[in-house]
């Protein structure tokens, strides 16, 4: 009995092994395809356009007003522990390197995953459940064309603005706390700042960061829609699939980022 | 096998009917008589079988010409392989052995290219319609014009207000998806498969859970459109009422082989048992009403 149960969890480890290997094959493919559709869509910008609506404005409030209070916390948090050392001049480097190079892409990046991420899985899941993605097919029109390749594009452009937006709400949330609240000096919070950022080794580290995350987080949701069994059971565990793959490949890559990007610093 | 039917031209064309292109119901054709055979077959079937797990067909042995200008039905209970034959001839699925050709060409074997300009020339009737949910009943219908065509928005307009007129829906043009009952929504769809007036035109149960009056209005409109447009019909379909009265002929599937075929007629007539216990709604017969289990007595007494 037990050799039998030894035989059947080596096999059941087996089959998720296989499963797991086909599955990241079919999503590298997924993800050549949208590549190589992508012209239609880059030919017919409104396409695009029309999803940065959805995929961007539309996650503008939730990103604005969590920047502003992730900044805020910043500002208390940082204002506290400078002022042992003396250094509460410095508040401003702090707020503007924590956001710019990790807060802002990070958060704004797993925001993104749980507001727009799922939101573009669960419609194309339930495209594919009613049948409209079988119906675009059978009017020879390709649905990775016209379908999944420009929210991709409006996922990817949309991603490092959001991030931008983020990490800009949540200095002037720090300014608010710290300046206006707190009474830190003004001059020495902007001008600290200034000096401190570095325009490529921060700013643009950070905006390759969020760049990176959007082609992860659309990539995902994007996949999980279009491989969602098509039940309501099927698209609500793709959803959920896409916020926590999403999740842990944003942490995982950020690690890997910042050990290459910030390797001297 | 192919051209041997007894199929042929049945149905004048819908002028001699119906002159002005009105409601759906004036425009119904005269019932059916028999038909004459063509060699001339839209769509040829053969020895096709299909399978996922070779142990259980979906589709053995199947042989089928479908003649140009008709209506054919493949009827069957639920799971005995019609809209999987259907996704076969619209090249969804691929043939294991076996071939269909549509217009002389096998389509298992046309490229990607090959095959999307092949069904742009069919048009689908997908069971609950498929419409696209984020946009209008107009821009529904419109889709294939703006994806295949360079025509202006004008003529565009025009073509799209001509579809819905036809299906008696030209007043709903601005509405969405969400606000249609069952029927409208059918009648849509319908509208759009035919907006680049196909040579085949496809049904995949059109009149599953639809209303008396909606299910007399599809049938007639698929009668109909079919003849105005010279088009050619397959409609999947169990609803053998309305059907019968629409169609040229029919296949009859089970257990995914083509077990009668014949007019509406020939089918009212038949007397095999498994055709007699389908075209009369009969519970129990060669189609048993149990699912096969163990005996009943057996079963109930395992709880203990």
């Amino acid at each position: 009995m037990s050799k039998r149960s030894a035989t059947a969890s080596v096999s059941n480890i087996g089959h998720h092994t296989i499963n797991g290997v086909w599955r990241l094959g079919y999503a590298s493919r997924f993800f050549l395809l949208i590549l190589l559709q992508s012209g239609t869509s880059l030919r017919r910008l409104r396409l695009i356009i029309r999803e940065l609506y959805f995929t961007g404005v539309m996650s503008l409030i939730i990103i604005l007003v969590s920047g502003l209070f992730v900044g805020m916390v910043l500002g208390l948090q940082g204002y506290h522990t400078l002022q042992i050392y003396g250094s509460e001049s410095a508040l401003g480097v702090l707020v503007a390197l924590s956001l710019v190079r990790e807060l802002g892409p990070v958060v704004a990046a797993l925001l993104f995953a749980s507001r727009a991420g799922s939101a573009m899985t669960a419609e194309i899941g339930l495209m594919k459940a009613t049948e409209q993605l079988s119906a675009m097919e059978m009017m020879a029109v390709d649905p990775i064309a016209r379908v999944v390749a420009p929210r991709f594009w409006a996922g990817v452009i949309s991603m490092p603005l959001l991030a931008a937006m983020f990490s800009a709400m949540g200095i002037f949330g720090g300014y608010l706390v710290g300046v206006v609240l707190i009474g830190v000096d003004e001059g020495s919070f902007w001008s600290q700042m200034q000096s401190a950022v570095d325009f490529r080794g921060d700013i643009v580290n950070g905006v390759i960061k969020s760049f990176v995350f959007g082609v992860a987080v659309t990539s995902i949701a994007l996949f999980e829609g279009y491989d969602a069994p098509p039940t309501a059971e099927g698209v609500s565990g793709a959803t959920t699939r896409t916020v926590v793959t999403s999740s842990l490949a944003i942490l995982g890559l950020d690690f890997i980022l910042t050990a290459f990007m910030f390797q001297g610093v | 096998m192919h051209g041997d039917h007894d199929l042929g031209a049945r149905h004048a064309p819908l002028a001699a009917n119906c002159g002005e292109y009105r409601s759906p119901l004036q425009c119904l054709p005269s019932s059916a008589t028999d038909i004459t055979v063509s060699s001339d077959n839209l769509v040829e079937i053969s020895g096709l079988n299909f399978w996922y797990d070779k142990r259980r067909p979906i589709l053995s042995g199947i042989d089928m010409a479908i003649p140009r200008g008709k209506v054919v039905s493949m009827m069957g209970i639920s799971g005995s392989g019609k809209t999987t034959l259907l996704r076969l001839i619209g090249g969804a699925l691929k043939p294991r052995t076996g071939e269909v050709r549509v217009a002389g060409k096998v389509i298992h074997k046309l490229d990607r290219e090959g095959l999307y300009q092949m069904r742009r020339r069919m048009g689908m009737l997908f069971q609950f319609g498929a419409l696209f949910t984020d946009l209008s009943v107009f821009d529904n219908v419109a889709f294939q014009m703006r994806e295949h065509t360079d025509l202006p928005e004008a003529m565009i307009r025009d073509m799209v207000l001509m579809k819905l007129h036809a299906v008696g829906l030209r007043g709903a043009q601005g509405l969405m998806p969400s606000e249609l009952s069952g029927g409208m929504a059918r009648r849509v769809a319908l509208a759009r498969a035919i907006a680049l007036d196909p040579m085949l035109i496809m049904y995949d149960e059109p009149f599953a859970g639809l209303d008396p009056i909606s299910l007399g209005v599809i049938g007639n409109i698929i009668r109909r459109l079919n003849d105005a447009l010279g088009a050619t019909s397959i409609v999947v379909t169990h609803d053998v009422q309305e059907s019968l009265k629409i169609v040229d002929y029919v296949y009859y599937l089970s257990d995914g082989k083509i077990v009668a075929k014949g007019t509406p007629q020939e089918m009212q007539a038949s007397t095999d048992p498994l055709v007699h216990q389908f075209i009369h709604g009969e519970p129990d017969g060669p189609v048993p009403f149990q699912y096969p289990a163990a005996q009943y007595r057996d079963d109930l007494m395992l709880g203990g």
